[in-house]
């Protein structure tokens, strides 16, 4: 356990080595440089145009179906990966219950198919 | 002795650890049901996720706060936002965002933060868990392929079901 959270500390002294010269670039230079803000400066930079409307816009629909889609197909890939652990100690057992969970699965990206979801029109 | 001093100081650290995640989460979850545009409130989200991925780390449930990271801080927060943005006309700030009954849910949450606190307190007291290493990856295979096999077939059934019903939902027509 101990040597465990000690192998994590890296990540800890990484994270904050990060966020150290992060912070003392982006201040370093907030301090050098001249600020002499005005009211087409702020604005944002399109192209050289000037920007019509607000940042925001509405999505479409379509999108939904492909981040439900990510949802089902990403919890499918974390059950994937214990059994890539220790693959070869379970040999044609564990191929066999993978093979049927992913096929179960894959049933509903048929689904998605056979309804014509998938296609962008 | 001197091993014993050490794991005494691991876990000293470990409790200052779980401090200052929990600290962290607090805040960002407080900025998650203050904050007035739905969009920050979900990027706040983000972070008490990942203060829960932090957290089981912490625990030494490696594969746990990976999957933590990998569904909920990825697929679940693109669902967010794209729910967001799909519902909602206005995006930007906006004033009345939070429930007029809202101070009702403050009893709420302390009946249930007493409640939890009285049966965590309840069931364990002052035992001491045993120290039974970080949980390999491997070790979890055993328990999915052997003891949870139905289960984790169920599992695929459920998701499939979930799959379904939500593009049934989502459909145009």
């Amino acid at each position: 356990m101990s040597d465990f959270l000690r192998d994590y500390l890296t990540v800890v002294w990484f994270g904050l080595a990060a966020l150290v010269l992060g912070s003392l670039l982006l201040g370093l230079a907030a301090l050098v440089r001249p600020v002499k803000p005005n009211a087409s400066k702020l604005i944002a930079y399109e192209s050289g145009v000037d920007p019509v409307g607000i940042g925001w816009s509405q999505s479409q629909i379509r999108y939904y179906v492909f981040a439900l889609l990510f949802v089902i197909f990403d919890v499918e890939a974390v059950f994937i990966f214990p059994w890539a652990a220790s693959i070869e100690r379970y040999g044609t057992f564990g191929l066999v219950v993978m093979l049927a969970f992913i096929v179960l699965l894959l049933d509903g990206l048929l689904y998605a198919w056979k309804r014509g979801l998938l296609r962008w029109v | 002795m001197i091993a014993q001093a050490a794991a005494d100081s691991i876990n000293v650290a470990q409790n200052v650890g779980f401090g200052i995640i929990a600290a962290g989460m607090i805040f960002a979850a407080l900025c998650v049901v203050t904050t007035s545009n739905v969009v920050h409130a979900a990027l706040w989200l983000v972070l008490v996720l990942a203060g829960v991925a932090a957290q089981y780390i912490l625990a030494a449930a490696e594969f746990v706060a990976v999957s933590q990271v990998l569904v909920y801080v990825g697929a679940v927060m693109v669902l967010f936002l794209f729910g967001i943005m799909l519902t909602r006309a206005q995006i930007g700030p906006e004033k009345g965002l939070n429930n007029r009954g809202w101070a009702a849910g403050i009893p709420v949450a302390v009946v249930l933060l007493g409640l939890l606190s009285w049966a965590i307190l309840d069931a364990f007291e002052d035992t001491t868990l045993p120290d039974r290493g970080p949980t390999t990856t491997s070790r979890i295979s055993d328990d999915v392929l052997h003891p949870y096999l139905v289960p984790f077939l169920a599992i695929s059934f459920i998701l499939l079901a979930a799959a379904i019903g939500a593009m049934v939902l989502a459909r145009k027509d």
